[in-house]
């Protein structure tokens, strides 16, 4: 079987679920080879092996993420040269896609964003126009590169024990154009990521106010889920704008998304459609969101979130 | 400074979007056409920077004719002049290709910083930015939800999942920026009269020196199998309210095995 290259999305050292998705994926197209950049490999590898990671290519130099985007890419490039790779796969994550796009450039190749699947023959299944489209695409130029989103395929446990191997690049002035000079992380307290999350509840134009996100925090709290806004509450300054769901914000997948005051407008289905199962709650029963759900409930959120919640956590 | 802010028309997003049956290209003809919403606060960025660096803000679009419409609106804000990339050779271009006929066009307007939307809200790849920095050589800045430039130093604050990267870099550069870093102005009636008044120059893939056999449908990297319409969701159940509305997403959930 041929290796496919993943690149693991970390956070110095702590894996991202995204990467156990992919390595799974990979599994199933050929052999998954992990490429670890950075420092924080020892504490992640048996995590990579958990879940699979036949091979592990790893370049721990810190100068490969002191610049932006770039000398992932060349790491990449490097390796698409010398390892013949059948395919990459990157997380479809803001970082994730430029690095792909970048790849593209540098190797020649095509390269396939925000797939929700990948099958035999490298073609990638995407969820397009909110969601409305189902549409197959492959790489016709090179070797493909694909960005895939996170939450769309399920990571399983397969025990490898890879062989390790030291690998590096060396960087071009361009590589280094864009110097990081500091890395800052705002405080998010212990939520998981809201594109990661297996869990997502979200608050719109209902809620009312910011104070008010505190009946939505509470439900995605006691879920141990991350919490969304419609682009009517990020507009409306109730919740900071990196939280936003929808067209213009972040695309989230997750096994259980909640849709609270949200009237279910484009903007919005666009970045929850492919969620696993839906509930909404909403006071109009016109809302097009219940057009989308599993379950649905028609009434006033400040009685029906609170309840939920407090029963969910009796149940606990 | 000399900043080229990249514009893309898009259909709009309330209306239906469609691609095409015969050959998988967007159906432009299904949807009202606009400017790619994200490009605005490109656009902003760009004149706030002239504002207070001085300089010149070209319009930078590659689209059919229809695509004029939006290099109207953004010259209506206040950019002074636009290129039109526009020829029939380039219908079907995907990002490598179009990364590829943007980089000539560039080469050709000169530029000390060139400004794009975070990513399109049709094709939504999140790549072009990435490209054009790797094709030009020049610094990657985006995702940028603050930029500051002093002289040829350019600082931005790259938003990241965890909070953002402070980043520097000397111009000339490439820099995308979120949605959020300002707030977009409208058109003023003096704006919409005088963009009347300010040149747009169309160029071909010859004038622009893009090699025609590297652009198209036909050679694209990439290409579109097939597509469908997504199966509806099954219908759900929806119940009102009746007091006890939380106990039954309780339940509910109870079924699913997430409580």
């Amino acid at each position: 079987m041929s290796e496919i290259l993943v690149l693991v999305d970390h956070v110095d050292g702590d894996v991202k679920k995204v990467t156990l998705e992919l390595l799974t994926l990979a599994n199933r197209l050929g052999d998954a080879a992990a490429v670890w950049v950075g420092p924080g490999y020892e504490g992640a590898k048996d995590k990579l092996a958990e879940f699979g990671a036949k091979k592990v290519y790893q370049a721990a130099d810190e100068e490969l993420t002191s610049y932006v985007v770039a000398p992932k890419a060349a790491l990449l490039a490097k390796l698409v040269q010398d390892k013949a790779p059948a395919a990459v796969l990157v997380a479809a994550t803001a970082e994730g896609k430029e690095v792909a796009g970048r790849l593209a450039i540098k190797i020649g190749s095509g390269a396939l964003t925000d797939v929700v699947d990948v099958t035999d023959g490298f073609v990638g299944e995407h969820s397009i126009f909110g969601g409305g489209i189902i549409a197959h695409a492959k790489v016709r130029t090179g070797t493909p590169v694909i960005a895939v989103r996170p939450n769309s395929v399920a990571p399983e446990a397969a025990p490898a024990s890879p062989a390790e191997e030291q690998v590096s690049v060396e960087l071009t002035a361009a590589d280094k154009a864009a110097k990081v000079v500091e890395k800052v992380v705002e405080e998010k307290g212990e939520r998981p990521d809201l594109t990661e999350a297996a869990i997502v509840v979200s608050g719109g134009r209902g809620v009312g106010s910011g104070e008010n996100f505190s009946i939505i925090e509470a439900l995605a709290d006691t879920l141990g889920g991350a919490v969304g806004a419609s682009r009517a509450a990020t507009d409306a300054g109730w919740y900071p704008h990196q939280f936003q769901v929808g067209q213009t914000g972040k695309t989230v997948s997750p096994q259980l998304y909640i849709a609270i005051g949200i009237s279910g407008a484009i903007q919005h289905r666009a970045g929850m459609q492919t969620s696993k199962t839906i509930i909404a709650i909403n006071k109009d029963a016109e809302a097009p969101i219940f057009e989308l759900v599993d379950y649905g409930v028609v009434g006033d959120l400040f009685q029906v979130a609170p309840q939920l919640t407090e029963e969910i956590s009796k149940r606990k | 400074m000399n900043i080229v802010v990249c514009v893309k028309q898009v259909p709009d997003t309330e209306s239906p979007r469609k691609l095409k049956s015969d050959d998988s290209t967007l159906d432009r003809a299904a949807a009202d056409g606009v400017i790619n919403e994200l490009d605005e606060y490109a656009i902003e960025e760009a004149l706030r920077i002239k504002e207070a660096q001085g300089g010149e803000v070209t319009v930078l679009t590659m689209g059919p004719g229809k695509a004029t419409e939006s290099i109207r609106k953004a010259l209506a804000m206040g950019a002074d002049k636009a290129v039109h990339l526009t020829d029939d050779a380039l219908a079907g271009s995907d990002a490598f290709q179009t990364s590829y006929a943007m980089q000539q066009v560039l080469g050709r307007t000169g530029f000390d910083l060139v400004i794009l939307g975070s990513e399109s809200t049709d094709a939504r790849t999140g790549m072009l930015a990435a490209m054009l920095a790797e094709r030009l050589g020049v610094p990657q800045l985006s995702l940028a939800n603050k930029v500051d430039i002093d002289g040829s130093a350019i600082r931005i604050q790259r938003q990241t999942d965890y909070g953002h990267d402070k980043v520097e870099a000397t111009l000339p550069a490439v820099v995308s920026v979120v949605e959020k870093i300002n707030e977009p102005r409208y058109p003023s009636f003096k704006g919409i009269m005088a963009a009347k008044k300010k040149p747009v120059e169309t160029l071909g893939v010859a004038d622009a020196g893009i090699d025609a056999g590297q652009v198209g449908l036909a050679n694209a990297s990439t290409e579109v199998v097939d597509f469908a319409e997504a199966p509806a969701r099954a219908q759900g159940q929806i119940v009102t309210d009746e007091g006890d509305g939380g106990v039954k997403i309780a339940e509910f959930l109870a079924s699913k095995k997430f409580v």
